[in-house]
C-alpha cells in the first residue's frame, strides 16, 4: 500500500489574509488541515526592554503600536495604570472624555475586523462602505490629538486639550451616519446565504477551551462566556452607563462577527450617552509632577518653569509599588503590570497582549477543517501583528 | 472572598513554603518557594471554594541584586466572584527551573515560552519550551538587568545631562 503524503504549506509570513507578518506552516492533506505551527515575532520591537528606559510619560507613543487598530484603548489604559499607582482620582470629564474615545477606538477596531472577514470571504464591498466611517474616525482623533493612526493621546491625568467644538461637532455627525452604513453593512453580509454558510460553524472553540486558553473580549464571549472588563471592573467611570453584553454560542467564525457587530451598536449608545452627559469641568486634574503645564505659564511663572524642567530633564520620584490595571482593549482584556523602583522609568512593565494569548489556540480551532476556512478563522479572531510581538 | 481566607487556606495546606503574603497592594501578592509554585496553582485553580480558573498574566522579573534574582509572576483571576490574585516564585541564576503550567492553563504555552525567551527560565514539563518573539540563535536573554538597550561601547551619545 502507498504510503499517504501530507502536503506543508507556509501561510505567510507576507500572506495578503495574514493581515500582518506572521508565518502558520500548515501541514495539509489535500486541503484538509491535519496541524499548524505558528512562527511569530517578525515585527518584535522590544517595548518592555524600551520601557524600562523611558519615563513614565514616554512610554504612551509605545502602546500605540500593540492594537495599532484602536491605539487610544491602549494610550488611555497606559494612562490609567501610572494614575493608578500615583493613586489619582480623575475628574467625571475626563472620564466622560475617555470612555467617548475608548469607544470610537472599538468601533474601528470592530469594524475593521468585521469588514475584512467580509473581504477575505469573497466580499469586498462592505470594507469600502465602512473604511470611510473609520477614517471620520481618525479625522476625530486629529481633533483631539493631532495624529490618526498612532495618536499618542491623552496624558498622565488627562487630556492634553479640552475637546474642541470641531471635535464635538465631528463625534455627533459621526454618530448620526454610522447607524446608516451600519445597517447597509447588516444587510449585505449578516444574513446572505453565502456568508452565513462559510462562517457558521467554522473555526469554533467552546467555552471551556476558550477560557482555559485565556480567550477574553469578543472571541471569548462569542464562546457564551459575559466577561467584560468594562462591567467586571468599571474604571473610567463605566458603572455610570448601561450597556449590553452580548454572548454568542458557538463561538465560531458567525459569533464573533455577531459579536463584534452588536457591540458597535452598543458603543454607538456608550459614545452618544457620553457626550449627551459629558460634565462641566477640568480636562485634567492636578498632577503637576506629570501633567506637562501649559507653555505660556512656563515662560512666565517660576512655578510652572521648575515642574517643566523636573517633568522633562526626569527628576520626578514615584511611589514604590507594583499594579495590575486592564481595560478591555478592542480584542480583549489588555493589560499593564507595572513594577516601580521609585525611579524615573518603569523598574518592569509587561503587556498583557490579548492577541498573543488567544492566537495560540489557532492550531486547535482549524484542524480538520479546511484551508479556506483556516483564513476566516484567523481573520475572525482579529489577530494584530503588533500587539502579538510587542 | 476574603484575602484572609485565601491566606489561612493557603497557609495551612502549604505552611513554610508560604514565604511572603500581602494585601495592601491593588491585589493579594503571595510568595511561594519554587517546588510548591505548581501544586499552589492547582490548588487554586481546582479547590471549588478558591476557583481561580482564569490565568490572566505570567510573566519574569529580573532583581540582580537578590539572592534569588530571577522569579515568575503569575496573575490569576476567579471570575465567578471577579477576585484577582498574584503568585511570584523565585530561583536562582544558576538553576532557573521552575515546573510548568501548561497542564492546568494550555494559554501558559506561549506565556513561559515568552518568560524563557527573555529571562532564560526554564519551565520543567513544558511541551515546547523554545523562543518565542527572538531568534533561536540567540546566545542571550535581552530582558535581563544586565544587557544594555544599546550598544554600551557608542560614543556618539551622551545621555548624562538626561538622567539616564
Amino acid at each position: 500500500m502507498e504510503e499517504k503524503q501530507y502536503t506543508t504549506l507556509n501561510l505567510g509570513p507576507t500572506h495578503p489574509a495574514t493581515h500582518g507578518i506572521f508565518q502558520n506552516v500548515l501541514t495539509l492533506d489535500g486541503e484538509q488541515i491535519i496541524s499548524a505551527e505558528q512562527t511569530i515575532g517578525y515585527i518584535h520591537r522590544a517595548f518592555e526592554k524600551i520601557a524600562e528606559h523611558r519615563p513614565f510619560y514616554q512610554v504612551t507613543p509605545l502602546t500605540d503600536r500593540l492594537n495599532y487598530c484602536s491605539s487610544p484603548i491602549n494610550n488611555i489604559g497606559w494612562h490609567m495604570t501610572v494614575e493608578k499607582l500615583l493613586g489619582v482620582k480623575t475628574t467625571k470629564r475626563v472620564d466622560y472624555m475617555r470612555i467617548i474615545l475608548m469607544e470610537l477606538a472599538r468601533i474601528t477596531d470592530h469594524l475593521v475586523c468585521n469588514s475584512v472577514i467580509g473581504v477575505d470571504s469573497g466580499a469586498l464591498t462592505g470594507f469600502i462602505y465602512v473604511f470611510q466611517e473609520r477614517e471620520k474616525v481618525y479625522e476625530i482623533y486629529e481633533e483631539v490629538s493631532g495624529a490618526r493612526l498612532t495618536t499618542n493621546m491623552g496624558r498622565i491625568g488627562g487630556f492634553e486639550r479640552d475637546l474642541s467644538p470641531a471635535a464635538i461637532k465631528k463625534i455627533r455627525e459621526f454618530l448620526d451616519h454610522l447607524p446608516k452604513v451600519l445597517h447597509e453593512f447588516e444587510k449585505l453580509l449578516m444574513r446572505n446565504r453565502i456568508f452565513m454558510d462559510r462562517t457558521i460553524g467554522v473555526g469554533p472553540i467552546s467555552a471551556e477551551r476558550a477560557l482555559n486558553y485565556g480567550f477574553t473580549g469578543p472571541n471569548l464571549r462569542a464562546a457564551g462566556v459575559d466577561y467584560d472588563v468594562r462591567v467586571m471592573t468599571p474604571y473610567s467611570s463605566y458603572d455610570d452607563f448601561e450597556f449590553v453584553i452580548p454572548v454568542g454560542t458557538q463561538g465560531d467564525t458567525y459569533d464573533r462577527f455577531c459579536v463584534r457587530q452588536q457591540e458597535l451598536w452598543e458603543s454607538i449608545k456608550l459614545v452618544r450617552n457620553a457626550l449627551e452627559n459629558l460634565p462641566e469641568g477640568n480636562f485634567h486634574v492636578d498632577v503637576p509632577h506629570f501633567y506637562l503645564p501649559p507653555k505660556e505659564a512656563v515662560y512666565s511663572k517660576m512655578e510652572a518653569l521648575i515642574w517643566h524642567f523636573k517633568i522633562v530633564m526626569g527628576e520626578i520620584d514615584v511611589p514604590v509599588g507594583e499594579v495590575y490595571h486592564s481595560v478591555e482593549g478592542g480584542n480583549g482584556e489588555l493589560g499593564f503590570y507595572l513594577v516601580s523602583d521609585g525611579g524615573r522609568t518603569p523598574y518592569r512593565l509587561h503587556f498583557r497582549r490579548p492577541g498573543f494569548i488567544y492566537y495560540q489556540a489557532y492550531p486547535e480551532m482549524i484542524k480538520g477543517g479546511v484551508l479556506s476556512d483556516a483564513i476566516l478563522t484567523m481573520s475572525s479572531m482579529n489577530v494584530i501583528a503588533g500587539e502579538l510581538d510587542a | 472572598m476574603e484575602n484572609t481566607y485565601i491566606t489561612d487556606h493557603l497557609q495551612k495546606r502549604f505552611t513554610h513554603d508560604i514565604l511572603e503574603t500581602e494585601g495592601a497592594g491593588d491585589m493579594l501578592t503571595v510568595i511561594v518557594t519554587t517546588p510548591v509554585i505548581h501544586e499552589v496553582i492547582r490548588f487554586l485553580k481546582e479547590s471549588e471554594t478558591m476557583n481561580f480558573n482564569f490565568l490572566t498574566d505570567l510573566c519574569g522579573i529580573h532583581y540582580p541584586d537578590r539572592g534569588l534574582p530571577l522569579g515568575v509572576v503569575y496573575h490569576l483571576h476567579n471570575l465567578a466572584e471577579n477576585k484577582r490574585i498574584r503568585i511570584k516564585t523565585f530561583v536562582t541564576l544558576g538553576n532557573p527551573v521552575v515546573p510548568t503550567v501548561t497542564d492546568l492553563f494550555s494559554t501558559a504555552n506561549w506565556m513561559e515560552r515568552e518568560t524563557f525567551d527573555f529571562y532564560g527560565i526554564i519551565f520543567e514539563g513544558h511541551p515546547n519550551l523554545k523562543r518565542i518573539l527572538n531568534v533561536e540563535y540567540m546566545d542571550f536573554f535581552p530582558m535581563r538587568k544586565e544587557y544594555p538597550l544599546e550598544d554600551p561601547t557608542r560614543e556618539d551619545k551622551d545621555d548624562r545631562f538626561f538622567g539616564r
